[in-house]
Order: C-alpha cells, then structure tokens, then sequence
C-alpha cells in the first residue's frame, strides 16, 4: 500500500489567524473555554507515488501562499507555545472538495491527466491551542464548534508533530443481488419494514406480497429469469418510489374530516388534488377562455414552468431539506441549495440558466440554554451551519440569494425547516420544439453525468419520512459540492444550445432509481447497467449504485447518434459522463449487473401499485381568549424590545454572507438605501441587461398564527407574500383585462407527523384537521387572486423524537411568489426618501393583535388572530398599484411582525430621515393601531405636491399619519399627547443586534 | 473605428462572465465568452483579441485559498502546443494589450505574479487572503481612484461605488521594498473611503482590512488592473443600493458608475487604432 505523505500548510507568525481567532471567540462565547490564542493549519495528506523533489516543489509552489504561508513536510509544526491540539479529519466516503482540487493541482502541476475514479489527497484541519485544556474540553470544542461526529473523526492532546489517520475507503464485500422473503406474516412484514427502513406500512408492504405473489407477475418473472421473490434491488426501488418523500401519499390520502363545533363531515379524496391542482386547474381554464395561457406546466417535471414572453419561460421549484440539516446543518443545507438548483436544471429539456436562489429558514431561539437532548443540535449551531451551507451553495455556484425570511419559535429546535429555491429562465423554444417538454422515444440513450457514485445518502428518500430517533443512518448524512456541479451546470446549458441534449432530470431523493424509474413512464420502459456507473470506490451492492443519492448528478436522455459530440464536450468542461443505458417501451424497469438481473418491475405497478392511505381528521376550534393589557405603556420600551425580538430584528449578519448581487440584475435588494440597512418586502431582478423587464420574487409564512386559526394563518402568509410584491410595484393578475402578467407559487407544507395513533400520536386527528384548513386557504385564496400554484411539496414527519419526549414543528406553510414585473425602473423600495413626504398608513387596522409579536413579549397568546379580507385586500392592492405605476409611491413598505409602529421605525432606517405621526383617533384601542399585525396594509410616503391626486386614487383606503422630518427621530402622538419619540440610531442599535452569532 | 473586442474567460467556478461580457457590449465592444479549455487546448487564441478579462467567481470553490488552483494551472500546465499560459499572458502584455481581473480574476492576477509585477518576472509581491473579518460579505463601498495611477481604465475618474462580495479581499504585502515600490510607482491605484472621503482602515467601509486600504492595483505598465470590488456589477443606475433614493433628485445617466471603467478602456483601445 502507497504510504501517505503529509504537506502541512500554515501562516506565518506575523500574519493575523482570522479563523483561529473566531475558534477562541466562540469557545468563549458558547462553550466558556478559554483556549488562549489559536493557530490553525491545513494538512493535505498524499497517497500517490511521488518523487520526493516533486513533492517538495508542489508543496512549495502550488499549496503554499509564499508571502503569508510556511509549509511543514510530514514533520509537521510544533510549538511550546501551544501545548494541545486538535485535528479535524473527515470520516471515510465524506465529501472533500479540498482534496479533489489539491488533486486537480496536482495533475495540472505535473500536467498529468485528471483520473475522477482514484480519490488520493485528503485534507484535515489542525489546530494549535495556547492552553493545556483536558481532553473533555478538547472534545467538547471540537466536537460543537470545529466539526460533526457524523462527518468527522478527530484527534486531541498533545502533539507529537504527525499523523497517521487518512480517511481512505476500504469496502471488502463482493457484490451479490439477494432476495429478500416477502411470503411471511403480517407481523413478519412489519419488522421487515423497519429492518430495512423502508419506511412502509403494512398496508404497503401487502401490495408488494401480492404483487409477487400474483401468478401471472410469477410466469413473467420465471421467463425473464428472475426469482420469484423480490430481489433487494427491487425492494429498495419500490421503498423508495413510494416514500413519502416521492409519492406524497399523505397528501394523497383519502381523508375523512369532521368538524367538532359544527357537526360538519366530509371526506377529502387527497388534499393535492382537491385544493392545489384544482385551484390551479381552475386559474388555467380563467386564462385559456382569455386566450392567453401562461401557465405552460403545472405539478408535472422537476419544476412549473411559466411563460415571460414570447421567446422565454421561467421555471422554479422551492423544497425542503429539514431532516438532513437537523443532522448536519451545514451538509443539509448546502445540499438543499445545490439539490434545488438541479430541479430548474432538470426542467424539460433542462440546462435552465438560474436567476436566483431563495431561503426560508425556521429555527428554534439561538439563545435557548435549557438542556438538549441526545442527538439534539443547539439551534444557534444549527443557524450558524444553515447559513454557511447556504452561503457556499449559493455564492460558490455564483446564483444570487435575493430572498428569504427567518422564523424563530422553540419547537423549531428539533427540526429545523429549511427551504431553498432557485428560479431560472430557458429559451421557450430549443432546437425547434417547446423547452419545457420532456421527450423520450425508446431507443434514446440514458447518460448519467456529473459526480461519481458511492453510498451516500443511501435512504435519504425513506429517512426523511421517519422520525429521526438514536438509529437513523449516518449515510443519511452528505455534504453537496458547488464547484462540481457549476462544472455541470456550465456543460449542460452549452449542450442543450447545442441541441445535443433531448430531456434531463435531476438525480436527488432515491438517485438513478428515481430520476430512471420516473423518465422510464414516458417511453413505458428502461433498461440500466449499473456495471457502467462510474463508482467513488469499490465495494457498493448493485442495489446501492442504483439507489444512491450522491450528489451532482443529471439523468440526460440522449439521441444515440448525439452522444459522441456530447461525450466531446462534457470532455472540454471537465465533467465525467456515462452512457448507462436505454429508454425502451417493453413496459418494465430492467436493472442489471454484467450478465445478472437485478431488477425487473412492471412500471404500472411501480407507480400506481401504491394503496391509497387512509386518514382522519378532526377540528375542534381553541378556546383562547385575549389577554388584558393596558393602554398606557412605555411606548419607546415596548417599541425598542420589539425591534431587537427575534422574529423582527434585522437579519443583517445574515444576508451579508449571501451574494445577492451576482449576474448583476438585483434592483431591489435585500438591503437598501445610503447605508445599507432598510429591509425590503421583496427582491427584484431584471432579466436583461438591455430591456427593464424583470421579475419580484417574495414570500409569506406565519407559522405562530395557527396556533390560534390554521386557515387564517395559511390565508394569511398568502397575504404576505402578495403584499410584498405589491409594495415592491407588482401588479396583481387579471384574466381578463391584464392576460400577459404572471404570478406563480410554490406552496411548501412542513407539518408534525399528522397520521393519528392512540398511543403514539393521539393528537393527530386535529393536526390532520389543521393541515385540511390551510389547504381549504390555499384554495381560497388562489383563485380568489388567480395567483396558481406551479410547484410545491411537503415534508410531513417534522418531529424530533428522544427519550420519550417528542418536539414537533408548528403545522407551518410557506408560499414562495413570483411575479412579472413590467418595467423595474418604477419599482418601490420600503425606506423613506425626503423630508416633507407625507406618510400614510394603507388599508385597515382592526383589533387583531392575537399571535402577535406584541402580545408575545407579554407572554400572551390571545384569540383575535389577523384575518384576511379578500375583497377589501383586492381593493387595495389594485389602488396601490396604480399608484406605484404613476410613481406616486416615494417608499411602501407592508405591514407585518410589530405592526404600525415597526413598520414605520424600519422605513426610518433608510437614511437618516426621521418621521412625525399624529395617530388618528379609530375605533380600536391604541394597542392594537401600533402594534396589531392586520393584514393588507402598507406603510408609504408621498411627496405633499402628490397628495390631492394620491388621495383621490386611495379613498379611505388612505390615512394620513404624518410627515418624513430632518431630524432622525420617531416621534408619534396620540389624543394630543406624545406616546413615542426615540432617535433613529437607538432603534437601529436594536434592530441591528437582536440577532448576533 | 477599430472594433474593440473583448475574451471573458470562465470555467472551473468563475461565475460573472455574463455580467463581464455585457460591460463591453454596453460599451461598444465585442465581447466573447470562452472556457479556458478552450484556450488551453488553442482552439481560441488570446491574441486574437484585444483586452483579456477574468472574471469574479469562485474557481475551484476557493479551495486551497482563493485563486490558487487556478493561477497554479496558469503557471504550470502546458497549453496544447507545449507552451506555459502565462508566457501567453506575457506575449499578449508586449504587444501593449490590457488586461484585467475582478476579485477571484483580480485574486488569480496576484497569485500568478501578474500583479503588481515591479520585479517584472512575474513573481508573486503580495497575496489577497481572508478578511480581519473572517467572513464572506456582500456590501456596498466607495472607492477613491489615485489620479497618480497612469492606467487607461481609470481616466477621468475620481470616485465610485461599487459592490465587494468576497471573503479573501484583504491585500496582504511581501515585504518593505514591494511596498515601497507600490506606494512610489502609485500602483495602489483603488482605495476604500470613508464617509468623508478619506482612505481608511475602518470596516465596514474598508471591508477587508486591505493594507494601503488598498480596493485594486495596476502594474507598472497600467496594462493590468486588478480589483475587488465589481465594476460589472454596476452597469446600470438601478444596481445601486440607493437608486431609489437618488431617483427622487433626478437622474443624469441610467449608466452605472462601473460601466465607465469598461467605456475607458474600449475608448482607449479604440483611438489607439
């Protein structure tokens, strides 16, 4: 065996250790340790025959940084000065992008070829600690701050200058295909189930019996050479093609629903059906009888796609990676980002180019310092992962992260929701024929590109439908890689231009098994030699090769006389490619291995074969009731503690680690106005760097309002998400009058585990009814807006189960929006701009302060949750509208978390500029004008010059409230007398530090 | 006129190619985009061209420290015909050609001795590494431009805001003599200001902790610039943080402020002839 030489790279003394100094804040700041200084390093650790002169030259000259760097060969650094260390290497199989471009610069360094299929420099971090801490602490710091016992294995103590551990995968096992006995008993089924995690109930699993057992799959099965009984391969392709994760069974439920309070029953034939594709179905036969269909795919494909105009369409997808990232934040998130982005990639024919990325993040307080359960990772570790994942899966595939939200509520603390969506754009037509069709005609060759195969993420489709409990698998664990797939990405948008590229699909959730499985229904067939799919290492099962998830991949369906030119130019990009097979139109999935069957699946039952669950649901409505609070508060305390809450605080230290700003087309970002602090409702882009035509993109998720009306609180994030956009300048759809303007949304559900069971579950009846409500708001909603659905998903088992104690998330949903913006020049942005503007308040305040932030500093819940108004919200929204598009609007910012008084202190914070409000006397008590949080109402100023004709367009949907001053001051006052007056620089002090990781 | 024409480079993570190539086309220019394989294997040949552009981005996913893999693959991997990248890059400098690298391409410039190249062989002077932040940042700053600074690129310019979107801007100097040299030969020719107009060490407003507050460098020559922060990232009016503030005192030019390095060096190239 090659011996392993190791190159250690670290900075010169007199250079500033930035991370080593960030390792001494934080195990300070969160672990109490005081490590005195740190001195970090990196140590690439070779196994490759080299000379040694060219050892010494690459290490030399290709690894180290001469001006900042001293390079340590195999005798690596020591110092008295820093008696303990610690030594961060990956576990064996986990991803290290740092080693295959250490490799990369190896081979352009000795200018030999790049081989993909031999992994041979491995990297670890070290680092040095000034004081001799005990092991325990060691342990602690490297185990929460520097790393992951999942991904990682580590070393500490004191040093003796070398290692010897190099995370080299060794697999010894032979491939062999078994079969697996599915003639047993009901209980035997179960146990089989859980033993394998597949994830299935028994219901499912006596499908799968049946079928096998079923004479005429018996015949075929003989004939064809396979066993009688189900191989593992098979098994594993039917577990995976029924997760929930894929099949979406629960939403696909026949559920039976009654309401308590009213007597009212009904049963519900799947919840996608009745409500998201059916209002959907509805909005698209408004547009059809208008002659103008927008909507060109819906619920079908990676992504829905949208027309623009006439030579361009938009397709966009938003998902959830919640259980990878409770694991491992930083692998999950990333892999989100980088997984998502392949969805508008594997659109049609694919190779979208991608405009943007959007996330969603819910977390429980990074502050929270009770006790965590085994296997429970503190929230402020899983937020400060989350992002870092997120800022490399956005910035290093160089897509701009425009948007997003953060929602921070304790139940969130055993699973994390995180969404992450891309948005993109393709040319409508390529090579003759509508981009956004998947065509396949038997005989079209299956290429698999991209990354290599190897066990990660096996049963990542069936894992994220189960609980995470002290069994889940670490290979459930994987960490994405940008760098490969940008590779990718660039290669497939120049073959689709070429024309060499027919469909794609992307490989995530269930791998070759499900991109494969999922293609092969177009051409009714398909034949897969896995003996061709390049591997990472050897020693994976058939079975595992074909059902792996590792990441950066695509499923290309290709003409056979396309594939050498693309063959050519995947060469070029530096992407690995392999023709792994055939579409065919014999009816079944065919899997094999060299000359043996590993799989043989008639498709119809693959896809089909799955029983229809069966669940109830039962609503009873809370009985709460509002607290009482009194009227004369101190108004600047309350207004300052709002402002540095959690859930309004700004998010500043966030969204400056994203680049929002990459292909140079954001118009309204993030942050705006002189200095760079005034949040915005939503993003804009531009779609061209020769036209104004451009796209808002916004969202809306209230999570805390359910816990009072799950219907409002669905009707309400939809509110959200349309108000922002109409504060940005949209302009809300109308079949009729206004055909050419698109919206589109991505409904993401995340609920608690919603199947009832007596003894585990014995509140699932009412989750199930709470679920049903926000799905009968989605309805409502949408075609009350003719704003459609186009994609969505859910993730229905977000419990975080330990030691009998059980943390289940909100029932929450997010909706993602998107719309077509005519001329981006006249959008709004939310902070005021001048001095003697006048401000008014936009729409109508009620007395809704239930579930609101105010209520929750006082430990209150209330009742009167904020209620949508549809026909009033339409109303003021195509008022507005017209407003903003005669640029009446100097700043509109919505109304949201805090209410009134927060909306106006965050339009305060864009440049200097303070604010005077005289708060009119209203039939609501003061409270609830500051502080409730009703929707459709927005915050927007207007130059005195404007008034008459601003006024005449808003009715009494306006009120006047004061005026933009010089002086940086909120001063506001009520009945004569002044409840509110704090300088600009304390709000902001708040605002900016609420939120500090 | 001479028609000016542009080679944006990209591949192995480089992700601002489409804004690079729409800055010369807003100026006039014609501008191609091209893989480096392309390059490296000679089917595209840079003297072909007249201004050679490297773009921001992340190539090989910063990996190894920002730019490495790439300037390493410049200096040592042998093109098609035998011959090194950067002895290509040196020929197309002698024939009084430009170029010029944003942030990862300004980063890749340092890193293979391009810049700020007093000795003249290409030797790495200084290195651009990890904030005093320690973070990546996207933030909006101003840059003072050195009327000293002799370089085509920066004519008539005194100010301007741009965006930086890096984690490894901070320029780190070798030694006493180089800064001397860079100081004396006026090769620090971008510098983070100040509310006041002054150069300062003070974040945010230098993001990096930049020695010489130091945003972008010129070769002797003022042939090659290299910066930070994103001139193609302000091609319009309405890129900037405050637009809709600004909007509201009137516009002269939906131009952005960063197009006009782009417009200088076409012009330049152009009446050059």
């Amino acid at each position: 065996m090659q011996k392993a030489r190791h190159i250690q790279i670290v900075l010169k003394d007199a250079v500033k250790d930035v991370a080593g100094q960030h390792v001494q804040n934080d195990a300070q700041k969160f672990l109490h340790i005081e490590t005195g200084i740190v001195k970090t390093g990196k140590i690439y650790s070779i196994v490759h025959p080299l000379e040694e002169e060219q050892l010494q030259a690459f290490a030399r000259n290709s690894l180290c940084d001469c001006v900042i760097n001293d390079v340590y060969i195999d005798q690596l650094y020591t110092s008295p000065d820093f008696p303990v260390y610690i030594l961060v290497s990956k576990l064996p199989g986990v991803t290290d992008d740092e080693g295959v471009s250490a490799q990369k610069a190896l081979c352009d360094f000795l200018n030999i070829p790049f081989d993909f299929g031999r992994h041979w420099i491995f990297t670890h971090e070290i680092y040095y600690l000034q004081n001799t801490l005990s092991d325990e602490q060691l342990k602690a710091i490297a185990e929460e701050l520097l790393g992951n016992p999942l991904i990682n294995r580590f070393e500490y103590g004191k040093f003796k200058g070398r290692i010897e551990y190099v995370p080299e995968v060794r697999i010894e096992a032979k491939p062999e295909i078994k079969t697996i006995n599915f003639f047993i008993s009901d209980a035997e089924l179960e146990k089989l189930s859980k033993e394998m995690l597949l994830a299935l109930d028994l219901h499912e699993m006596q499908a799968i019996q049946a079928y096998y057992q079923n004479q005429l799959v018996q015949a075929e099965r003989v004939k064809q050479g396979m066993p009688k009984l189900p191989t593992d391969c098979e098994i594993e392709v039917i577990a995976q093609t029924w997760s929930e994760h894929c099949k979406h069974k629960e939403f696909n439920a026949t559920i039976t629903y009654a309401n308590l309070d009213t007597g009212e029953r009904k049963t519900i034939d799947s919840l996608f059906k009745t409500y998201i594709r059916r209002s959907t179905e509805i909005i698209r036969e408004r547009y059809e009888k208008a002659g103008r269909n927008w909507l060109l795919k819906i619920f079908s494909d990676n992504a829905g796609v949208v027309r623009v105009d006439d030579d361009r369409v938009f397709v966009w997808k938003v998902e959830t990676h919640n259980s990878p990232s409770a694991l491992d934040p930083y692998g999950g998130a990333l892999t989100g980002i980088v997984g998502v982005n392949r969805d508008p990639m594997g659109t049609g024919v694919g190779g979208a180019s991608l405009l943007f990325n959007t996330d969603v993040l819910c977390f429980g307080s990074p502050y929270y310092d009770g006790k965590l359960l085994p296997g429970q990772l503190h929230p402020r570790r899983i937020l400060t992962g989350v992002v870092k994942g997120i800022e490399d899966g956005g910035n290093k595939s160089g897509i701009p992260t425009v948007n997003g939200s953060v929602v921070f509520d304790d139940r969130f603390a055993g699973k994390p929701l995180v969404f992450c969506g891309t948005g993109g754009v393709m040319p409508a037509r390529i090579a003759g024929k509508n981009s956004w069709d998947k065509r396949i005609d038997p005989g079209d060759r299956i290429i698999m590109a991209g990354g290599r195969v190897g066990k990660d993420g096996i049963h990542g489709a069936t894992f994220s439908s189960l609980e995470i409990d002290e069994h889940s698998p670490r290979s459930a664990v994987q960490i994405g890689s940008p760098i490969t797939q940008k590779n990718l990405s660039d290669f497939m948008s120049q073959a689709v231009q070429a024309g060499l590229i027919k469909s794609s699909t992307d490989n995530g959730a269930g791998g070759l098994s499900s991109s494969v499985g999922e293609l092969a229904q177009i051409t009714n067939g398909a034949l897969v030699y896995l003996e061709k799919i390049p591997l990472k290492y050897a020693g994976l099962q058939p079975w595992e090769i074909f059902v792996s998830e590792s990441q950066e991949r695509m499923t290309l369906v290709v003409e056979p006389d396309k594939v050498d030119a693309l063959f050519a130019m995947a060469e070029d990009f530096e992407v690995e490619l392999s023709d792994i097979g055939e579409f065919t139109d014999s009816g079944f999935l065919d899997v094999r291995y060299g000359e043996q069957k590993v799989a043989y699946l008639d498709l119809i039952f693959l896809h089909e074969g799955a029983p229809t669950k069966l669940m109830e649901a039962e609503w009873k409505k809370p009985r709460l009731s509002e607290p009482v609070i009194k009227e004369s508060l101190d108004y600047n305390r309350i207004v300052l503690k709002l402002l540095s809450s959690l859930n309004i605080c700004s998010r500043e230290s966030i969204i400056r680690r994203y680049d929002h700003e990459v292909k140079g087309k954001t118009i309204i970002k993030p942050l705006m106005g002189e200095q760079g602090f005034a949040p915005q409702d939503a993003a804009v882009l531009r779609l061209d760097f020769d036209s104004y035509l451009g796209i808002a993109i916004s969202n809306g998720i209230l999570p805390r309002y359910g816990d009072i009306d799950p219907y409002q609180m669905s009707a309400g994030s939809f509110d959200e998400a349309v108000r922002g956009i109409i504060a940005v300048g949209g302009r809300l759809p109308d079949p009729e009058k206004d055909p050419d303007i698109f919206w589109s949304v991505n409904d993401n559900f995340c609920v608690p585990d919603s199947m009832y069971h007596p003894q585990t579950n014995p509140d699932g009846k009412i989750k199930l009814a709470k679920l049903v409500q926000m799905n009968e708001a989605l309805f409502d909603m949408a075609t009350f807006f003719n704003i459609p659905m186009t994609s969505g998903k859910d993730s229905m088992k977000n419990d975080f189960i330990k030691e009998g104690v059980k943390i289940s998330v909100p029932p929450t949903v997010l909706y993602s929006m998107v719309a077509k913006i005519p001329d981006i020049r006249k959008t709004v942005s939310t902070e005021f701009k001048r001095e003697g503007d006048l401000i008014y308040l936009i729409g109508k305040t009620y007395d809704e302060l239930g579930a609101s932030e105010f209520y929750k500093l006082f430990g209150e819940l209330g009742a009167n949750v904020p209620n949508v108004r549809r026909e009033q919200a339409l109303r003021i929204y195509r008022k507005v509208t017209a407003a903003s598009e005669r640029e009446l609007l100097k700043s509109c910012h919505d109304i949201s978390d805090g209410g009134l008084a927060v909306a106006i202190a965050e339009a305060a914070f864009g440049g200097n500029l303070g604010t005077e409000i005289d708060l009119p006397q209203t039939d609501i008590p003061l409270n609830a004008l500051l502080f409730a949080e009703s929707h459709s109402r927005f915050v927007a100023s207007v130059s005195p010059e404007d008034r008459e004709v601003f006024e005449s367009i808003m009715g009494e949907d306006a009120l006047l409230l004061g005026t933009v001053i010089e002086s940086p001051e909120m001063i506001v006052r009520y009945q004569g007398k002044e409840i509110i007056r704090l300088l600009v620089e304390q709000m902001l002090t708040a605002w900016r530090n609420g939120l500090v990781f | 006129m001479k028609q000016v024409r542009a080679l944006v480079v990209t591949g192995f993570g480089i992700n601002c190619e489409e804004e690079m190539a729409a800055a010369y086309r807003l100026a006039g220019a014609n501008a191609d985009i091209v893989h480096l394989n392309q390059v490296f294997k000679e089917r595209v040949s840079i003297h072909d061209y007249d201004i050679l552009n490297f773009p921001g981005g992340f190539s090989f996913g910063d990996d190894l420290g920002s730019a490495r893999v790439l300037s390493n693959k410049f200096k040592f991997k042998k093109m098609a015909s035998g011959k090194h990248f950067i002895d290509d890059l040196a020929e197309f400098l002698q024939n009084k050609k430009f170029i010029i690298g944003v942030c990862n391409g300004f980063q890749a410039l340092v890193k293979m001795g391009l810049l700020p190249n007093i000795g003249g062989n290409f030797d790495q002077e200084v290195t651009l590494t990890h904030n005093d932040s320690g973070k990546f940042e996207d933030r909006w700053v101003t840059c003072g431009v050195n009327t000293d600074s002799s370089s085509p690129f920066l004519s008539g310019l005194q100010k301007i805001d741009l965006p930086v979107r890096h984690g490894e801007g901070k320029l780190v100097i070798r030694d006493d003599g180089v800064r001397r040299a860079i100081i004396e030969k006026n090769l620090n020719c971008l510098t983070y200001l100040d509310p006041e107009g002054n150069g300062t060490g003070e974040y945010p407003y230098n993001p990096n902790g930049s020695e010489l507050n130091c945003a972008g460098l010129i070769d002797p020559g003022g042939r090659v610039l290299g910066l930070m922060p994103h001139p193609e990232a302000h091609l319009s009016f309405y890129n900037h943080p405050a637009w809709t503030r600004k909007k509201q005192r009137g516009i002269n030019s939906e131009e952005g402020e960063g197009l006009r390095i782009f417009k200088n060096i076409v012009n330049h190239i152009r009446h050059q002839g």
